[in-house]
């Protein structure tokens, strides 16, 4: 294995992405990422000096338009997909890490 | 019924005609899929009760000559949205998300007065090619349930090619339409980048994404893409350009006397299957036949495709995959002691291993340090990818190619191979980066497996591609075979 990634810069990187792996899977995972950045590298051999990087292909180009309220007040609508609401609100577990408390 | 005798312009006759209404319509096309889907497994979500009340509305208004889609069943794939109607993107993170509100383009086919029967499957988030990363089932190929249906829009192309529906629309960020068209047999069209709103789409590429439609015919994809098409003041990268009436001009076989086609020698090359070879250059016989020339060009630098794709995408899904943190709405995971163990572990348990792998790469591409080596390198690329497909289409009307390098491979032979079901987007994923229309078409077979050819445009002009598609279709029978299942036929 070429090692371009490794297992603690996997680790590194889930922890980036709000992901944790088990043992078993960053076994799985870091060798597969290792041939994929492999495959990213072979764009090292096209020359890009002096090349532009696209980032949109879009032939639109600063849209404006007012700003304007519209579609409001679905708030209960949009609460039906919470998974746990309660007077109207959102409800989420304690920010403060309960095993903290003494 | 099936529509395998059927198409949008003879279903609409019928309905004028009052031959039959468009709730019976509706009635067969459910009893069809509960029939057949068994089988093939193309759809997540069934929309019964309320495409039946949406039919008796449009049975009691009546259908008039002016309304070619009216009273007609069409299958959404299921990463855009439907009010009312489950719409997961086949994750189980967003089990049981019901959408408060509609897609534009399911709101364009509603005002047409289409019926959406149901939503169909396709890879998780739209990662994969052949619809096994779905959290939920495994589609099978309309021709032989032991191969892949093709992805991610899987569904939608099992769907119409096993006659569940004459229309299903899918989407398209690396070939997700054109390669399941391609491996069922069916017609898919990737519009332009901006040709077609994108509000009310799971984003997962917003640079490379965009919808397109899935049929039988290619008068009738163009029919449904000039319904679907157009600026919206919802998706700030819908284009403005005037959306003409596609399916209005196909009715000659010689439309195609005197434009000249490039096909890159690069689309033939190692790696594609020999039957799809013949089958694309006997297509080119064809067009010649019809007074078009032919030409070998080169795309000297599509082989890079993959690896900027695959950065490109990846990096601008784990930005779009954000959203995705158990809070608003989708899967939370229970067993939590504080928010960042919310975030985590309704990630890691909601997400399937492909999704995980592409938040991977794509967090590490634009991760610090890795910057300008990846995102940057592959965003420099695709410029030079861009400026390939320009310098051919300067003097020539389209590019013809296949679709994909081979036909349907078996289920679960490269699911656990990632590298490997990268590269069957070779030829379709350029077309994305460059943001310009590819349609996919039946162009012969390999051992009963439909063999799908690429015809790709210059921006904007789909006209060209359709019109050459009709020319091709009036010219061959590929798209009059249809597959047997089990006695339906």
């Amino acid at each position: 294995m070429a090692n371009r990634i490794n297992r603690d810069q996997v680790q590194h990187v889930a922890s980036l992405a709000k992901l944790e792996f088990t043992d078993a899977q960053l076994d799985a995972f870091t060798p597969q990422l290792d041939d994929i950045i492999g495959l990213f590298e072979t764009l090292s051999e096209v020359d890009t000096d002096g090349v532009e990087a696209t980032n949109n292909v879009s032939d639109q180009l600063n849209v404006m338009r007012e700003d304007v309220a519209d579609n409001w007040g679905q708030s209960q609508a949009l609460l039906k997909n919470a998974p746990d609401a309660a007077r109207g609100f959102i409800k989420v577990p304690a920010i403060i890490d309960e095993s903290e408390d003494n | 019924m099936n529509y395998f005798k059927q198409d949008l312009a003879s279903l609409h006759a019928d309905l004028v005609a009052k031959k039959l209404s468009a709730k019976e319509l509706t009635q067969a096309t459910f009893d069809n899929i509960k029939a057949t889907d068994p089988k093939i497994d193309a759809f997540l979500a069934l929309n019964e009760d309320a495409a039946l009340d949406q039919a008796a509305k449009v049975d009691a208004a009546g259908i008039k000559e002016d309304q070619p889609l009216a009273g007609i069943p069409v299958a959404i794939k299921d990463n855009i949205v439907t009010k009312d109607l489950t719409t997961t993107a086949a994750s189980k993170i967003l089990t049981n998300f019901n959408p408060i509100y509609d897609a534009t383009v399911t709101t364009k086919l509603a005002d047409a007065q289409m019926i959406t029967v149901g939503k169909t499957n396709m890879d998780e988030f739209a990662m994969g090619g052949s619809t096994e990363t779905s959290a939920f089932k495994q589609t099978k190929n309309a021709w032989d349930q032991t191969k892949v249906p093709g992805g991610s829009s899987g569904g939608s192309a099992a769907a119409v090619a096993s006659g569940q529906v004459v229309a299903a629309l899918g989407t398209d960020t690396g070939g997700s339409i054109r390669q399941p068209a391609a491996f069922n047999g069916v017609v898919g069209m990737k519009p332009t980048y901006g040709r077609v709103s994108r509000w009310g789409l799971i984003a997962f590429g917003s640079s490379l994404d965009q919808i397109g439609p899935l049929t039988r015919g290619v008068k009738d994809n163009a029919t449904i893409l000039s319904t679907i098409a157009g600026h919206d003041e919802h998706d700030l990268t819908s284009s403005t350009q005037a959306v003409p009436d596609f399916a209005k001009d196909l009715n000659d076989a010689t439309s195609v006397k005197g434009l000249r086609i490039g096909l890159p020698k690069e689309f033939l090359a190692e790696g594609v299957d020999e039957d799809v070879k013949n089958a694309i250059l006997a297509a080119a016989d064809t067009y010649r036949k019809l007074g078009a020339t032919v030409d070998e060009v080169s795309l000297p630098h599509n082989k890079y495709g993959v690896a900027a794709y695959y950065i490109i995408a990846s990096s601008e899904a784990s930005s779009n995959l954000q959203r995705f943190d158990g809070i608003r709405y989708g899967y939370r995971a229970q067993d939590v002691k504080n928010l960042e163990d919310v975030y985590v572990k309704s990630r890691s348990e909601g997400f399937g291993d492909e999704v995980k792998r592409r938040i991977m790469l794509g967090t590490f591409s634009l991760s610090a340090g890795f910057y300008d080596a990846y995102f940057l390198k592959a965003a420099k690329v695709r410029t030079v990818i861009i400026n390939d497909f320009k310098a051919v289409l300067k003097d020539h009307d389209f590019i013809m190619g296949p679709v994909a390098p081979t036909p349907a491979f078996d289920l679960g032979a490269e699911i656990k191979d990632p590298i490997t079901m990268y590269m069957n987007d070779i030829l379709t994923i350029p077309v994305n980066l460059a943001g310009l229309p590819g349609l996919s078409l039946p162009a012969g077979f390999s051992n009963n497996l439909p063999v799908g050819m690429q015809l790709i445009g210059r921006p904007f002009d789909e006209s060209t591609l359709y019109k050459a598609g009709y020319a091709f279709e009036q010219s061959t029978d590929f798209h009059l075979q249809v597959p047997t299942l089990g006695g339906q036929n």
